[in-house]
This record gives structure tokens, C-alpha cells and sequence, in this order.
């Protein structure tokens, strides 16, 4: 036993070591990276926007959508920057779903003069900690899917979305829950990130406002494959009503498991189970399972850009696409002003981040884009869908305005 | 409080032996490792996940050819099988001839941390193959066997709620219970079993009397992956969707139910295991229920490993195992 402690030790300090050997040489790199690229320009001045999303890990499906809308709105204006002298770049980096290699990003951007505003994150969990390294170098970020309330609620100057907060999307997931459903004993099971806490408690506040009784109250831990635990207190609960905040791997499970078990009962979930990915799961198992999403549907809601996307990138967008596409483009304009107020030069990134935050009644793909003195937006709506089989996206039902 | 506990009591059984059933026969390859080398093969749990994905490539591989259709469930599911179980046992082999074998003289540090650098390799060059072949790597498999049974546990009393149970429990159930049965035969009553026996005790006596030490560790090694990559097949049928990460949560409990039940000692290791899925399964299930709401499932790890240690402490040699004295 001894042996082992000694053991152990000596590991803590090789690892300790080395993660300081490596946090110095990845510095190093930055900064000559940062100043090798200002030179590169030749006569266009390099303007670079980039992109912060999942392209890899649970929630790739969204990241990388999220990406590609931000691509695609991007090249349709490069031409109109080239003609005011600039070199309009695209840098997408993958944030992997994981706030450590968010804000490790997030440094790197800010450490890049050339950068001007970021599009992202998707998820809030991200988006939080990140924001804080973007406030401190005045990059603006705007995001096309974070919906946790904390992210504009310290008032960074930095931070804006387009999407809806969850503090909306809870109460109007309760109204459909109480109102149209009925449901009078809800259970509600969270993943314990600070997207899926955070809706399942607005929800839950917005449900017990409406009269609903809470029978349960229960944390998941992302990444688990067998959810039989929280499902055999369900069906001693036997509330007949489940919400759930968390993303589609551990939904779709969650839902197979449920009906599996025998569990029948209408559940349903925020946005973060708007996804192709929840068919793939669940299955046939995918029936009676409403979501509320910040996301139209864009297939049907705009046929024609959505055939423009598939022709670009070959496949249908997923629906982040549209926003991330809306959210480049208030970018863009932004950052135009900017330039046009700085006589037609490289404008200083806190000029494009105010611009960015008095963008008004900027009518965009998806939605109409104003935002207040949080950075959210006036105009965001949220969406009542639901799977009633295993295709995606599920069916409409109804929309929600904001209040 | 207590009705809620007993109505909710025959789907925590069968979930939980289920889930001890898998943890069992991982446990198993710590165990037999630990007992012929003391060392903590910690790869192991990656070699479960990779059992899975192979598993899961041969049914996707199957399906792609068109022959899934064309042949029974069951052949389909053997083949799967068979295939995950070679080919880990074979990975196994291999990596005790590559990461082990060169520093068995050295240092048990040494060893320890080639595993763990061989559980990160693993880790990412299935989550790479993965990625490049579906576009993710959390991937979604063929379920063969997904109907239900009820098992109406309402008419032996009427407290007991009724409990579903899927196809697929009943075939973990049964594939561990056989897996554990013909090892359990093969280490006690086969000649390479008392090798393998000989060896556990004494490594420079067995090679004095005739027993090829190497062979009988590679075949150790092969046994034991070959039973982990076995069961990540299981796993992979019974929950659906698998990721190269779930090698690690899953080799952690799995370590516990071995050290639970006496590491070194494969009975122990399977009652280890039970163990550990039936605990871990009631603690997720009644927590919430017993202190209120303040304690919820989140906390079910917590549970297996409170146990751990009390074990530990009053017990350090495990439920199973013997107390071994050592001279100074």
C-alpha cells in the first residue's frame, strides 16, 4: 500500500510538470502565430471572424451546423469586403462541448489581433466561461444557441444572442404541459450542466405557477448509458407528465429506456433534443415526445435557403444553421458600420462590439434581430414541436411570442 | 416510504443484476490479471469499450452486406459475439507482449502507467476509426433483441409493482452466468487452469516445474480480454448507444466490485459484481425517496464506493479474499 501512495505521488507531479512544460510552449506559439499573420495580408487587410461550436463529441450535430450556417453567410459577403479593401476570413475552432477548451480557444482568439468578433457558442455551459475571456479582450461574441439565463444576465458588453433565453423556453414548455396536455403530476430530470439545470428549473418554477404538482426532481450525469435508476422512481412516482433538460444522447436513451419500462406517459424536453440525433437513439421507441426549441423549422419555414445549404454543404441544415447564418450576418453588418464610422479602416473590436449590441430590427432568415441592453434579443421566439415516430424534425404545433 | 421501495423492488432487481452481471464479468479480468501478475491492468476497461465497437462494426458490417436480414437473430448476435471476444483476446495478447512484458521486472509504477497511457490509446483510436466511418463517435447500433416481457411480480404480492423485462437482459443474464460457470471449470479442473493456478502462486516455481510462464501469461491475458470485449457486446445490445468513454466510468466499478470481492480471487469478483450492480441500482432508485429529495440519483456512484471503503477498512483483503502474510 505504501508503494502505491509513493506511486501516486510521483504521477501528480509528472503530470503536473508537464502540463506546465505544455501551457508554456502553446503561449509561446500564440503569440508568434498572432504576429505572423498581421503581415500576411498583402495589400487586403486581413479581417478574421471566427467560430467557437462543437465539432466534435455529444453535440457535433448542432456545432457543426452551427458552423456551416456561419460559413455560408460569410462567403456570400466576401466580395462585398473586398471591394471596401479588406480580406474577410473564416476561422472555425472546435470547442469539443468542453468549457476547459472553450476558454483555451477563447485565448487564442483573443490573442489574434485580426479576429474581430466570434460567432458562438452553442452550449451555454461554454458560452459562460468563455464570455469572460472575450470581455476581457472586447471581442464580441454573438450566439446562435445558448439559452442559459446567466449568459446575459451578468451584462457583459461583449455577450449577445439570437436565440431565446431559457427562462422563456421553460414557462413556455410548462404552458404547453399544464395548458394543452393537461398534466397535473410532472416529473422532471436534469443532467446537472448549466443548460439542462437551468431550463428544467424554469420550468419547474413556470409549471408550479400554474398550478402543476412537482412529484420528482432528479440528476443524470452526462455521458451515461443506463438511466434505469431514475426510471424506476418514475414509475413508483407515476407522475403523468415528464420533462426532462438534457441533450439528445442521454434523451433518446432516457426515452427508449422509459418505454422499455413501460412507461407511456408524454414527455418532453428543451432544445437541446432538436436533433436528427434523438431518431438515431431512441428509435421506433421515439413516440409522444414534445420539445420546445429557439428554432424553426427551417425546411419547411424557408424551402428556398434551405436548398441553397444542401446545395453547398450537400446535406439538409440542421436548424441551428439558419440562426448561426442570421448571427454572421448582424455580425457582418456591424462590423461594416464599424468600419464606415473608422473612415474605411481596421476599426478597434470594442467599435464592432458596440455596433453589434445597437443592432435594431435587422430582419434575418429566422428571425427578426434587436437586441437590448443585455444582448437579447427583442424578437426571439419559441417553438412547440413534437416526434410522434421516429422522424425528425418532429411535427409543429404551436408558437410562442415573446411577452 | 417503505411501499414505494418495495413496489419499485422487482425492476431494481432486474436491472440491477443486469447491470452486476456486466460489471461481473469485467471484473473478472482484473482479477485474473491481479492474480497471476499483481498489477492493475487498467486498459481493461477499454478493452470492454473496444469489445463493444467491434461488436457493434460486425452487426453494422453485416447489415451494410445484406446478410443480417437473411440470418437468425441469434447467429447474427453469436457472431457479433465471437468476433468481439477474438479479437480483444488477441488486443490483449498483443498488448501485453508490447506494454507489459518488457517492464515486468520493472517497478509495478512503471507497468501501471503504461496502462494507463494504453487505455488513452485505445480510447482515441476507436473514437477515431469511429469518427471517420460514421461521422461520429458516439454510435448507434443494431438492437437485435428488443421486445419486452412483463413479469407480472404484481400477483405474487400485491405491493410488488410489475416489472418489464427486455429479451436482452435475459441473454446478459444468461451469457454471464455461462461465461463464469466454463472459467470458473477451466481454471479449476483443466491442466492450463492449474498452470494458470501455479503461476498466481508462484511464478519462478511454476517455470521450475515445466510450466511455460509466458504462455500461460498470454493465455491469462487473452481469457481475461476476451470476457471483457464479450461483455462490451452485451452492453452494447442492452443500452443501444455506445462512445469510446465508456470504457472508464464502467472499468472503475468494475475495479471496485474485484476489490470487493478479493482481488485475485474470480468467485469474489463475480459476487463483487452482482454486488455492486444491485447497490448501485437501489441507491439511484431510493435515494431521492429516502432522504427526501436532498440525496438524488445523481449521487449513485457515491453509494458503490462508500461501500468500497467500509469494506476496505474492516475487511482490507476483500469480501473473498485471504489475508497474505508478508515476510519482512
Amino acid at each position: 500500500m505504501k508503494k502505491w501512495k509513493k506511486g501516486l505521488g510521483a504521477v501528480m507531479v509528472t503530470v503536473l510538470g508537464a502540463s506546465l512544460l505544455a501551457g508554456c510552449g502553446s503561449s509561446g506559439k500564440n503569440s508568434s502565430a498572432a504576429s505572423g499573420s498581421e503581415g500576411a495580408g498583402g495589400d487586403l487587410t486581413v479581417i478574421k471572424i471566427a467560430s467557437q461550436s462543437p465539432l466534435s463529441g455529444s453535440s457535433s450535430a448542432y456545432g457543426e451546423s452551427i458552423k456551416l450556417g456561419g460559413q455560408m453567410a460569410l462567403e456570400e459577403r466576401k466580395d462585398e469586403f473586398k471591394k471596401l479593401g479588406f480580406d474577410l476570413q473564416f476561422v472555425p475552432y472546435d470547442d469539443q462541448g468542453d468549457s476547459k477548451k472553450g476558454v483555451a480557444n477563447a485565448e487564442l482568439i483573443g490573442a489574434d489581433k485580426s479576429v474581430m468578433a466570434v460567432l458562438g457558442h452553442f452550449n451555454s455551459g461554454v458560452s459562460i466561461p468563455s464570455s469572460v475571456v472575450y470581455e476581457k479582450y472586447s471581442i464580441p461574441m454573438v450566439s446562435p444557441g445558448s439559452t442559459a439565463t446567466d449568459l446575459t444576465d451578468r451584462k457583459l458588453k461583449s455577450v449577445n444572442r439570437v436565440v431565446a433565453r431559457d427562462d422563456f423556453q421553460g414557462p413556455a414548455g410548462a404552458e404547453y404541459a399544464v395548458k394543452t396536455v393537461g398534466a397535473k403530476n410532472i416529473f422532471i430530470i436534469q443532467d446537472q450542466t448549466a443548460y439542462g439545470k437551468g431550463i428544467a428549473d424554469s420550468f419547474q418554477n413556470a409549471a408550479k405557477e400554474l398550478g402543476a404538482n412537482i412529484v420528482g426532481y432528479e440528476g443524470i450525469t452526462v455521458g451515461e448509458k443506463d438511466f434505469s435508476g431514475v426510471l424506476n422512481q418514475v414509475l413508483s412516482k407515476k407522475p403523468d407528465f415528464i420533462y426532462f433538460g438534457v441533450l439528445y444522447n442521454e434523451g433518446g436513451l432516457i426515452v427508449k429506456q422509459a418505454r422499455e419500462k413501460g412507461i407511456d406517459v408524454p414527455i418532453m424536453g428543451g432544445d437541446g433534443i432538436d436533433s436528427s440525433g434523438m431518431v438515431d437513439v431512441a428509435g421506433d421507441k421515439l413516440t409522444n415526445v414534445a420539445y420546445s426549441s429557439v428554432a424553426t423549422d427551417i425546411i419547411k419555414s424557408n424551402k428556398e435557403w434551405a436548398d441553397k445549404y444542401h446545395q453547398k454543404f450537400g446535406k439538409n441544415p440542421e436548424n441551428y444553421a439558419v440562426y448561426s447564418y442570421d448571427a454572421m450576418n448582424v455580425i457582418l453588418n456591424a462590423l461594416t458600420k464599424a468600419i464606415d464610422a473608422n473612415g474605411g479602416k481596421v476599426p478597434a473590436r470594442e467599435k464592432v462590439r458596440d455596433a453589434i449590441r445597437t443592432t435594431t430590427d435587422y430582419q434575418g432568415i429566422a428571425t427578426k434581430v434587436s437586441f437590448d441592453d443585455k444582448g437579447d434579443n427583442k424578437y426571439a421566439k419559441v417553438f412547440i414541436y413534437k416526434y410522434d415516430g421516429p422522424q425528425y424534425p418532429g411535427s409543429m404545433i404551436s408558437e410562442v411570442e415573446p411577452k | 416510504m417503505i411501499s414505494e421501495i418495495l413496489q419499485t423492488l422487482p425492476q431494481v432487481l432486474v436491472d440491477g443484476l443486469a447491470l452486476g452481471a456486466v460489471y461481473a464479468v469485467v471484473a473478472i479480468g482484473y482479477t485474473m490479471v491481479y492474480g497471476i501478475l499483481e498489477f492493475i491492468n487498467f486498459a481493461h476497461g477499454e478493452i470492454f469499450m473496444t469489445g463493444a465497437f467491434a461488436g457493434t462494426a460486425a452487426l453494422l458490417t453485416l447489415k451494410s452486406a445484406g446478410l443480417l436480414g437473411a440470418m437468425p437473430g441469434w447467429l447474427a448476435y453469436l457472431l457479433a459475439f465471437v468476433i468481439a471476444m477474438l479479437l480483444t483476446g488477441i488486443l490483449g495478447i498483443g498488448i501485453e507482449r508490447v506494454a507489459y512484458r518488457p517492464l515486468r521486472k520493472a517497478p509495478k509504477l512503471i507497468s501501471f502507467i503504461s496502462a494507463v497511457g494504453i487505455s488513452f490509446l485505445l480510447q482515441d483510436i476507436v473514437r477515431f476509426i469511429a469518427d471517420l466511418k460514421t461521422g461520429n463517435f458516439i454510435v448507434t447500433g443494431i438492437t437485435l433483441y428488443d421486445s419486452n416481457l412483463k413479469v407480472a411480480a404484481s400477483s405474487l404480492w400485491s405491493v410488488f409493482g410489475d416489472a418489464f423485462i427486455k429479451t436482452n437482459t435475459i441473454i446478459v443474464l444468461a451469457a454471464a452466468v455461462v461465461l463464469m460457470i466454463g472459467l470458473d471449470l477451466f481454471v479449476n479442473r483443466t491442466k492450463w487452469g492449474v498452470a494458470m493456478r501455479a503461476v498466481a502462486q508462484d511464478r519462478d516455481t511454476a517455470s521450475l516445474m515445466s510450466i511455460n510462464v509466458n504462455k500461460v501469461i498470454a493465455l491469462t491475458f487473452f481469457i481475461g480480454s476476451a470476457l471483457g470485449g464479450g461483455t462490451g457486446v452485451l452492453f452494447a445490445q442492452q443500452y443501444g448507444t455506445i462512445d469510446p468513454y465508456i470504457g472508464f466510468t464502467l472499468g472503475m466499478k468494475a475495479f471496485t466490485a474485484a476489490v470487493l470481492g478479493g482481488i485475485g480471487n474470480i468467485r469474489g469478483a463475480m459476487f463483487g459484481g452482482i454486488l455492486i450492480g444491485l447497490i448501485e441500482m437501489l441507491a439511484s432508485t431510493n435515494l431521492g425517496i429516502l432522504t427526501g429529495g436532498s440525496f438524488g440519483a445523481e449521487y449513485k456512484d457515491v453509494m458503490s464506493f462508500l461501500i468500497l471503503i467500509v469494506v476496505l477498512i474492516f475487511k482490507p483483503e476483500g469480501l473473498f479474499g485471504k489475508a497474505i502474510k508478508e515476510k519482512v
